[in-house]
């Protein structure tokens, strides 16, 4: 085997809610690991915790128990600001509700990661205005979230959490609110930008269709791995 | 850190202008109304103040009769009182003789009913009332009781309208007179009376010419300092009763009052005034206060959300706390300002409008300001750490 380092890697991952009686185990020791370039879908029933996990892996929660490496770093010891950071540098996310600020163009919803990141303005609108153009909304850009349509508004999306290059991004049912012409739109810009650009994907979904556009598949019930598809050759 | 802070929080402002806008309003209400109450009332407190100031200082008035105890003799006095008293009684600044009748006066065909009052320049000094044209009575004047007056605001308006009628000759009831000066408008006073319908003549004059006998109806008596009042108000007592014959026993026919005691009572009438008025801001300030305490409190819940996605795209706590922090410094910044220019702006108008003066005063202000600018801040900081501190996923679950 070679010795290649995971991007992603879960051991032994426990998250556990509530305490003595009912604590209930969202995850109860998950092993997994994501390499460089591939697009996992995580899939599951409602409860099987593929969200809790993709927050763990998000690094907008944290496990219990267990250890989460992201490029060998222990995300475990980080304090709250180092996680901060680390999605600030390294990650994207793409969510089932959008998640714009509503009244700001798109534009500016794509510049918001990049002023985080202290990139100058010049370079922040040269860098919006490309991404967009990306996701074909380059004629959008000055319109506020609130005036584009749901499937215009997850391209946003899309394109705010590839604006800053992260390593991988995260999309937690990104057609959970969207008909299945605009999914299917959705999910074919999602699988170019892994094919053409090696963008690291990984999706959460309970749609088997959604799924299939995904190189791997790995499936969740009751808080463990009950299958993984294993990364293609 | 701190500029890019500033590029969120004014993009945040200005894409929500009317979020903004109310929480501005919330801070313009709460400082206006403080600096208006507190403005007005100060103001109200110096007319007040300021009249009874004019009445006279350190005045001691003294009228024939007795108001108080069984019924006497009203001897009205005459100038050889006045003499005596002038003589005999040390430390006094004037003393002034006054015989008050009501006449009307006429010019061509306008005609006036006025109060006609004959003193000396004394009285008008004492009050300290001016001239807008025109002079003082001459000593020869007073000497000789010539027919020569000085009108009142209401009764120059009555008579000449616009002019300014120095020279120009009138009829008091039967005789002609001389109009020398004009007295500087007063307007009305506390107790509702027109202090501007009013024509002063030598007391001779009007003894000789309009009331046809030497009586004096009103003495005033100024005394030179405060502390010697109630001495002197003593020996004038003492002075009048052994002019008058009234034996030991038997009460006094002339009364001696004493403005300082008036005054005391407006002075302790006027603190109470400034207490309320002070409560009065107090509670603005507080209502004002709560205003910007809700508007912050709800538009910093409502933005728990925002809060998460920018959690979740990479702002550390510290950059959205930055950022907050700079909105609600921004918002409470400029409504103070607007705050302050309304307070000040109104009360001018406000003063003009019901005739009292304008009394800036800066340590409202700053209070106002300050208690406000604080309240906006820790009200728009602390809900937002709180927000801040949540988990993200927490917080992009609120709805």
């Amino acid at each position: 085997m070679p010795a290649e380092q995971p991007l992603i890697e879960l051991r032994g991952v426990k998250k556990i809610y509530g305490s003595g009686d009912t604590e209930v185990a969202a995850l109860a020791g998950i092993d997994l690991a994501v390499r460089d370039g591939e697009f996992v879908a995580v899939m599951g029933p409602s409860g099987s915790g593929k969200s809790t996990c993709m927050n763990i892996l998000g690094c907008l929660d944290a496990p219990t128990d267990g250890h989460y490496y992201f490029r060998g770093a222990d995300v475990g010891s980080m304090t709250r600001e180092q996680r901060a950071l680390l999605r600030r540098h390294y990650i994207g996310f793409v969510f089932q509700g959008f998640n714009l600020l509503k009244r700001t163009t798109a534009l500016e919803n794509l510049e918001l990661p990049l002023i985080y990141r202290g990139v100058p303005s010049a370079e922040r609108r040269r860098l919006g205005l490309e991404t967009l153009a990306q996701v074909g909304l380059a004629d959008r850009w000055h319109h506020t979230a609130a005036e584009l349509s749901g499937g215009q508004q997850q391209r946003v999306a899309i394109a705010r959490a590839l604006v800053s290059s992260p390593s991988v991004v995260f999309a937690d049912e990104p057609t959970g609110n969207l008909d299945s012409a605009k999914s299917h739109e959705i999910m074919q810009l999602l699988k170019s930008l892994n094919a053409e650009r090696g963008l690291t994907i990984v999706l959460v979904t309970h749609e088997e269709e959604v799924a299939s556009y995904a190189g791997r598949q790995v499936r969740f019930h009751d808080g463990l791995i009950a299958s993984d598809t294993g990364v293609p050759r | 850190m701190i500029w890019n802070a500033f590029l969120l929080a004014l993009r945040e402002i200005r894409n929500n202008l009317l979020r903004a806008g109310l929480t501005t309003l919330g801070i313009v209400i709460g400082v206006s109304a403080v600096i208006l109450m507190v403005t007005l009332g100060a103001g109200a407190n110096q007319k007040v103040t300021g009249e009874f100031a004019s009445l006279g200082n350190n005045l001691l008035v003294l009228l024939p009769g007795q108001p108080n105890g069984p019924p006497t003799a009203t001897v009205p006095f005459d100038i050889a009182v006045v003499e005596k008293i002038q003589r005999e009684i040390p430390n006094l600044a004037d003393v002034i003789p006054e015989v008050a009748v009501q006449g009307v006066i006429v010019n061509g065909n306008h005609n006036h009913n006025t109060q006609i009052d004959g003193t000396t320049n004394a009285y008008m000094h004492s009050r300290n009332w001016n001239l807008v044209a025109g002079r003082e009575f001459s000593p020869a004047e007073m000497l000789a009781g010539k027919s020569v007056c000085i009108l009142g605001e209401t009764d120059r308006r009555e008579l000449f309208g616009d002019q300014v009628p120095i020279g120009a000759r009138i009829r008091i009831n039967k005789i002609s007179c001389e109009v020398i000066g004009i007295l500087e408008p007063k307007g009305v006073s506390t107790f509702g009376q027109d202090m501007d319908e009013l024509v002063l003549m030598p007391l001779k004059a009007v003894q000789r010419k309009i009331a046809g006998n030497t009586e004096i109806n009103v003495i005033r008596i100024s005394v030179d300092n405060q502390e010697d009042i109630p001495h002197a108000k003593d020996m004038i007592q003492r002075l009048m009763r052994e002019i008058r014959h009234i034996i030991p026993g038997q009460v006094d026919d002339f009364d001696v009052e004493d403005l300082q005691e008036v005054t005391q009572i407006v002075q302790s009438a006027t603190l109470i005034l400034t207490a309320f008025l002070s409560a009065v801001a107090a509670v603005s300030l507080l209502v004002g206060g709560i205003g910007i305490m809700n508007i912050m409190l709800v538009s910093v819940t409502e933005r728990t959300r925002e809060i998460g996605i920018r959690l979740a795209i990479g702002a550390r706590e510290r950059d959205v706390l930055l950022q907050f922090l700079i909105e609600a410094v921004v918002m409470s910044a400029l409504g103070g300002v607007l705050g302050v220019l309304i307070g000040l702006g109104g009360s001018a108008a406000i003063a003009a409008a019901l005739k009292i003066p304008f009394v800036f005063q800066p340590a409202i202000v700053f209070i106002a300001v300050g208690f406000s600018a604080i309240v906006g801040v820790a009200f728009g900081f602390f809900p937002a750490r709180r927000a801040a501190r949540l988990d993200p996923i927490e917080a992009l679950r609120h709805e």
